[in-house]
């Protein structure tokens, strides 16, 4: 027996719904964001509708059951049903929506706060656009001193950092959990392989309360590391972040 | 020094700048200016005329929030925000349409084909109501700069007196051009009018396109100040002040997104013609006025993306602050906007063409492959909007521990999306040469040969562009993740350029399954048509928004702070209501262009109503 079009639908839409939750979920353990699965499944809704409808008969064909339902005078009983079942269904999805909840509001955090052209660090006005790195060269120039330096970068880490963005930099430290939001994991390829080292360097020296006005309030216990160390030592600390986690910082320049 | 130094260095610009002025204090009345604006006008005359005796440009000016008149209650800066976006939408339209009139008229030229001609003539129809309103509203704009902003028109009119002066002659260039292009269309045909009336179409757009260029520049010039030193002391070089960081990617994406937005626009109107046509042959007409157009837009559609991460790229270069408050900070979820958009600007132009190929008798050759065209476009797209930042409950922050998602999370970067919209350019491609395809047979004898060539030549580019992306994109530094962009564009060009140029070879002197029947198309097409232009427009509102205010708190970025009570970046909701409701204006004001163009050739004849 073929199956009604309109069946068909319904079940790739099915399909599609819970093979997301399976394979996130279930198989890889990562949940899926309800969030985002209404808006893939928006989509993925008006996809399989495209190839359901861009043809006249198939189109018809899929209308059919829809309409006879509301035409048929044969179907006068399973229409009452539908039409007291649908606006009932709306308004308790919108009642349910709506209804007060003790769950914490969602939050647009973004990941990178744009930085200030120029910060004042270390007691000096700093132009973050042309700041770099004053250890970067090293790394061509005498590789074996640049190594000694990302040890010693390493050493402040693992005194100084590692208690929240772990000791894997995956930031999961062992404070993360009592952290919200929790501490940037920089093994992700969307945090410090996307910045310039002037951005760390702005971040980590002025912290949290150093963070910009707009779209505030930022949520970040970032401490003020310029408070604490040298400015040697975060730049070696910035050089030991990219080294561990094999991410190159961002630059305009080939190799 | 807060006056402002404008009309000083050209006479003509002065005269420019009094007539604007006297315009102004018409409109406003000198009463409703105040003794303030009095007091304020006499006391910049003092310093402008200190200034004149000292340095020859001064510094950009300090303002504070005194600075800024408030008239009627009015937001002075929802007021030019709405008036320039208005201002903008139409004269991209207006820009627009020229171009693609220009070549349909050479193709019609070359064709002989009358239909051309009459189609390229509807289309600047359509545009000539458009383009009384782009200079009202440009006009509406410039009074709102001079009345809400005056200083920050002070100082750029100080640095591009030459250009606007010039500006304002190009633009009655424009107009004479285009009505002797216009109501010339008839009157030049045949021969050499023809040929003149041709010259007159390429005159209006070099015209066109030097105007776009100069207010190009003077944007730019917010964003990425240049000729000018840091206190904004002009150096005196007018074309270095215009030729700033962000002109050139500005003026390539603004080109391309023009002819894509013309084309959406007259798209629509087909559509609205169709919807509204009384007989078959009038349908059959809009039908294929309406595929034309949506060509246009899906033609100049496929390489906007690269014109936009090149701009993107070009303004993180020039300002890591403007590139993280672009896509990383702030802005990013109306980035996942307009990527939502895009998305539904490709899916729409496909539907489109699937439903068109409905006038063929041979399509159903082909509509067997849709669903798998399907299957990818919406596979792409979801990876395209895939935000990298989630939007997560407190349940799903804790059951992921973190804010970071291993699997989706290198989706939310550059070079995942890159990878998906190359992918849905080249099934958007392919779409079209099914659509293409549906009505012929080929005849040659390699045609077997030339499909397994094609067929190669996809699956190539499709691995290519996977493996520039997933490679380049995560297992190298930033700089060759941004590069590998331009080998994946590089091959989606050549699997494009390449397959339809072997199709035009295996189709040559090919059979017509059946006459196609223009007009048997679904009604909804149309209005996959018209979502076409309402997303096009909803876009060019937000980015352009999202462009403007990745200035902050400056008028002119380093250079001139924003002194004004409204120096704050909205909540994007507002921002996103602000643009929805100019576009809401927008649209009434369009249907009211499809209107006009319609009465134009309505004809009522009154029975006794003139003397026999």
């Amino acid at each position: 027996m073929r199956i009604p079009r309109l069946l068909q639908a319904v079940l790739v839409l099915l399909f599609v719904y819970f093979g997301f939750i399976l394979v996130f979920d279930v198989i890889l353990e990562a949940v899926i964001p309800a969030s985002l699965i209404i808006m893939y499944m928006f989509f993925v809704t008006a996809g399989v509708f495209m190839v359901f409808t861009y043809d006249e008969e198939q189109t018809a064909e899929l209308v059919a059951p829809i309409k006879a339902m509301v035409e048929d005078p044969s179907k006068r009983l399973i229409r009452n049903i539908v039409f007291v079942i649908v606006p009932l269904a709306v308004g308790g999805g919108t009642y349910w929506q709506m209804q007060p909840s003790f769950e914490a509001p969602l939050e647009l955090r973004t990941i990178h706060p744009a930085p200030p052209t120029t910060a004042k660090i270390y007691g000096k006005r700093v132009n973050l656009l042309k700041l770099e790195n004053p250890y970067r060269k090293l790394e061509k120039e005498d590789p074996e001193q640049f190594r000694e330096l990302i040890d010693e970068g390493a050493a402040v880490y693992i005194k100084n950092c590692q208690y929240c963005h772990g000791d894997k930099l995956d930031g999961k430290g062992p404070y993360a959990e009592g952290l919200n939001p929790t501490p940037l994991n920089f093994q992700d390829v969307g945090t410090i392989a996307q910045l310039q080292e002037s951005y760390l360097f702005w971040r980590i020296t002025t912290g949290g309360p150093g963070l910009p006005q707009e779209a505030a309030p930022w949520i970040s216990s970032m401490p003020v590391w310029q408070d604490f160390l040298k400015e040697d030592e975060v730049w070696k600390v910035i050089m030991f972040l990219y080294d561990y986690t094999g991410h190159r910082p961002r630059s305009w320049e080939h190799e | 020094m807060t006056g402002p130094r404008a009309f000083r260095k050209a006479p003509a610009l002065a005269l420019f700048g009094l007539i604007f002025a006297l315009l102004a204090l018409t409109f406003t009345g000198f009463d409703q200016l105040g003794p303030l604006a009095s007091e304020q006008a006499a006391a910049e005359q003092v310093v402008a005329a200190d200034a004149a005796v000292a340095a020859p440009y001064a510094p950009a000016p300090k303002l504070t929030a005194a600075d800024y008149p408030t008239i009627a209650g009015v937001n002075s800066r929802v007021a030019v925000w709405i008036f320039a976006q208005l201002h903008l939408w139409f004269a991209a339209f207006v820009l627009a349409v020229p171009i693609f009139v220009f070549i349909i008229e050479i193709i019609g030229m070359r064709t002989r084909d009358k239909r051309y001609d009459d189609m390229a003539y509807e289309f600047i129809k359509v545009s000539i109501t458009a383009y009384s309103l782009t200079a009202i509203l440009g006009g509406s704009l410039l009074f709102f700069l001079i009345l809400f902003y005056p200083h920050l028109f002070g100082y750029l009119s100080t640095i591009f007196s030459e250009s606007m002066f010039y500006y304002a002659l190009l633009f009655f260039a424009e107009s004479a051009v285009l009505y002797i292009y216009y109501y010339g269309w008839h009157w030049l045909q045949g021969g050499i009018r023809k040929w003149i009336h041709l010259g007159l179409g390429l005159s209006l757009n070099v015209v066109g396109t030097c105007l776009m260029l100069l207010a190009n520049s003077w944007l730019t010039f917010m964003m990425s100040p240049a000729g000018v030193d840091a206190a904004g002391v002009f150096g005196g070089d007018t074309w270095a002040a215009m030729n700033n960081f962000l002109w050139h990617p500005i003026n390539i994406h603004r080109f391309v997104a023009n002819i894509a937005y013309g084309g959406s626009i007259v798209g629509a109107y087909a559509a609205f013609k169709f919807l509204t046509a009384g007989s078959q042959e009038e349908r059959a007409h809009y039908d294929w006025m309406g595929y034309n157009a949506n060509f246009i837009a899906i033609c100049a559609l496929l390489p906007l993306p690269f014109a936009g991460y090149y701009l993107a790229a070009e303004m993180y270069l020039y300002s890591q602050q403007m590139g993280i408050t672009l896509m990383g900070g702030i802005f990013a979820w109306l980035f996942i906007i307009q990527a939502v958009l895009i998305g539904t600007l490709f899916l729409s132009a496909n539907y489109y063409l699937w439903c068109g190929m409905g006038r063929s008798d041979g399509a159903k050759r082909y509509t067997k492959y849709i669903k798998y065209i399907a299957i990818v476009l919406v596979g792409a797209f979801l990876v395209w909007f895939t935000p990298h930042t989630l939007v997560l409950t407190n349940e799903e922050l804790k059951a992921l521990g973190g804010p970071h998602h291993k699997i989706l999370g290198p989706l939310g970067i550059m070079p995942a999306k890159n990878t998906a919209v190359n992918v849905m350019i080249i099934f958007t491609a392919l779409s079209f040469m099914f659509y293409r395809r549906a009505n012929k047979v080929a005849t040659v004898s390699w045609v077997n040969a030339g499909n397994a060539i094609q067929v190669a030549l996809f699956t190539a580019g499709i691995l290519n562009i996977m493996f520039l992306g997933i490679y380049h994109g995560y297992f190298t530094n930033t700089v060759y993740k941004v590069a590998a962009s331009i080998p994946q564009v590089l091959t989606t060009v050549v699997v494009i350029v390449g397959s339809i140029t072997l199709d035009s070879f295996i189709y040559k002197n090919s059979k017509e399954v059946a006459p196609l029947h223009w007009g048997r198309i679904p009604g909804r097409a149309m209005y996959a048509l018209f979502l076409l232009a309402v997303a096009f427009t909803w876009l060019m509102g937000l980015m352009g928004y999202i462009r403007s205010g990745i200035r902050q708190h400056w008028h002119v970025l380093d250079i001139m702070r924003d002194g004004s009570v409204d120096a704050f970046t909205p909540t994007l909701g507002f921002a996103a209501n602000v643009v929805s409701v100019a576009a809401i204006i927008f649209m009434a004001m369009v249907i009211f262009v499809f209107w006009i163009a319609q009465v134009s050739s309505n004809k009522t004849l009154p029975s006794g109503y003139w003397k026999e």
